[in-house]
């Protein structure tokens, strides 16, 4: 039978952050930890909140005109560039010489970034505007 | 194929990520300490202001044609020039990073149409998720790359941001084109030689008459470039290797003359050395001290002074490195003398889990632990609170840094804010 000699290196990932648990029973010559071999890895919200991790970062919400869609004042934003601007996605927005975050509402003529707040008014965005759809937000993190 | 991705001003393009009204607006980065200018954007260069150039001697001009002006912050650019990496190898596995802003490409064993039009996708995808623009050379060699990518950077409209050397006529084009000083490895000093042989171009370079002149002058290297621009590949992707070494060393704003002061800074040196040995996880065996005195106040001839000494073990621990630098700057400083400049430089590194056990003499085991305490506590506050006692709490990295940003993706206080209104 031949044999084969291929073996395949695999690089050990260094950078990685996720943690790992510390388990910590030891070897000892007793009854071993019944909890052993459950032990799994912990829960980590950087898996949840973040998909593409070259593409995604955080900002911080400043302001009440999205307290519809769940954003406050202070939140924090999760933000994913690397998705496409879609009709009623919530985005953040860089519109003559702001960022803002709102509702983006694609109608046949033209852009419409919508408020979530009775108080604010829908931005109508014209050729005149210069807007950056800069990237959509997909998670909002806020202390309650 | 090969290619290679080149982020364009990519400081200056970092800086716009999060302030996008800069766009179209000239800038200018930093050095470390705001010293010189160490990117431009493109409406500088068009401004005629110099790279490299001390800002003090610009001052009034920067601010005279309304340049905004940026010290160096290198967790912002070091983050985004990650994220560009790891884009790239989305589109090959094949991904060698060259330096913080370039990235070689091969395509070996792949199946690519229209090469020109990968580049586009390449520099459209780092454009709409990062904000970042890259021009895209490719060509059969690493070298003509390089040279395929000047053009692409060179004529934006005619080539959308990418080029591709893929004939025999384009190579010719291109080299006859390509300034002597603008080719891979050939220096300011270099540049000098070959102008006076009057090799002016790229394509003056390979010929062969010019052959013998290359080889005297550059040896192996320069016989090397010259079949990469001939069109023959000799230099292939190379792995990536943890740093051979690592040296902290700084010039003194004043003079330092007495032992103390002189302690305070080597033992800080050889921490920020140990600090970077552990985040590449490796240790090393040789420890460098140096110092220079004030070349016009020495007596004798020399002001330079080294002395090397290596340790039984290695090691990556901020005691173990700081107490040999310690030792041997008991050994080398003079009192009385005036010094300008020191260093802690550290070699023989090798990888953590290489690092072998000795029979007698060992670490005490308790660094590691103390080490990883240290780290984990500096990785959460972000500054460096916790000090060997030898070292000065009140002045050490005093940087001048009067012009830094936010650093918008490595520190939630600093992450940009948005406006609901």
């Amino acid at each position: 039978m031949p044999l084969k000699n291929n073996i395949t290196f695999f690089l050990p990932d260094l950078e990685n952050t996720f943690e790992l648990p510390f388990i910590s029973g030891g070897i000892k010559a007793g009854f071993p930890s019944p909890a052993a071999d459950f032990d799994e890895t912990k829960i980590s919200l950087d898996h949840v909140l973040v998909k593409n991790r070259e593409t995604t970062f955080y900002a911080k919400a400043s302001g009440t005109s999205m307290i519809g869609a769940g954003i406050d004042d202070g939140d924090i934003l999760v933000i994913d560039r690397s998705l496409e601007p879609q009709n009623n996605k919530v985005a953040v927005c860089y519109i003559d010489g702001e960022f803002t975050v709102k509702r983006i509402k694609i109608e046949k003529e033209c852009v419409y970034l919508m408020p979530e707040n009775k108080e604010f008014q829908p931005i109508k965005v014209t050729n005149e505007n210069e807007l950056i759809i800069w990237g959509i937000v997909t998670y909002v993190i806020k202390s309650i | 194929m090969y290619a290679l991705v080149d982020c364009n001003n990519f400081y200056a393009s970092c800086e716009r990520v999060f302030q996008p009204h800069l766009n179209g607006k000239p800038i200018v980065i930093l050095s470390n300490n705001d010293g010189c200018i160490i990117s431009r954007s493109d409406e500088v260069k068009a401004l005629g202001i110099p790279m490299g150039g001390p800002e003090f001697k610009v001052r009034q001009e920067l601010k005279q044609k309304g340049v905004q002006v940026f010290s160096s912050n290198y967790a912002l650019y070091g983050d985004l020039s990650s994220r560009v990496m790891k884009i790239l190898e989305g589109f090959t596995p094949h991904v060698e990073v060259y330096s913080i802003d370039e990235a070689f490409l091969n395509f070996d064993g792949m199946k690519i149409e229209d090469y020109q039009d990968y580049g586009v996708q390449i520099k459209k995808r780092i454009m709409k998720w990062l904000s970042i623009p890259v021009s895209v050379g490719f060509a059969p060699t690493k070298a003509l790359s390089k040279v395929a990518n000047k053009i692409a950077r060179k004529f934006p409209d005619r080539t959308q941001g990418s080029y591709v050397i893929d004939t025999e006529e384009k190579r010719i084009k291109a080299l006859k084109w390509t300034k002597i000083e603008d080719v891979w490895g050939i220096g300011f000093r270099l540049t000098k030689k070959m102008h006076a042989k009057n090799i002016l171009t790229a394509y003056d370079f390979t010929q062969p008459y010019n052959e013998p002149f290359i080889k005297k002058e550059m040896g192996v290297v320069g016989m090397r470039l010259r079949m990469e621009l001939l069109g023959e590949s000799v230099l292939e992707m190379e792995e990536p290797k943890d740093k051979k070494n690592i040296a902290i060393t700084r010039s003194f704003d004043g003079n330092i003359t007495t032992f103390d002061e002189m302690k305070e800074r080597v033992s800080t040196f050889a921490t920020v050395c140990a600090e970077k040995l552990r985040k590449q996880n490796s240790c090393c065996y040789g420890v460098i001290l140096y110092l220079r005195k004030d070349k016009y106040k020495v007596e004798k001839q020399r002001y330079n002074f080294y002395k090397m000494e290596t340790l039984p073990y290695a090691s990556n621990s901020n005691i173990t490195l700081s107490n040999l630098a310690v030792k041997m700057l008991k050994e080398l400083f003079e009192e009385g003398e005036i010094y300008k400049k020191a260093g802690v430089i550290v070699t023989q590194i090798i990888p953590q889990d290489q690092k072998q056990f000795h029979l007698f003499e060992e670490e005490n085991p308790k660094h590691q632990k103390l080490m990883k305490v240290i780290d984990d506590f500096h990785k959460k506050t972000g500054e460096r609170k916790i000090r060997l006692g030898n070292q000065d709490l009140q002045r050490t990295w005093k940087m001048k840094q009067d012009h830094l940003s936010p650093k918008y993706t490595t520190d939630i206080k600093d992450i940009f804010t948005v406006k609901c209104h």
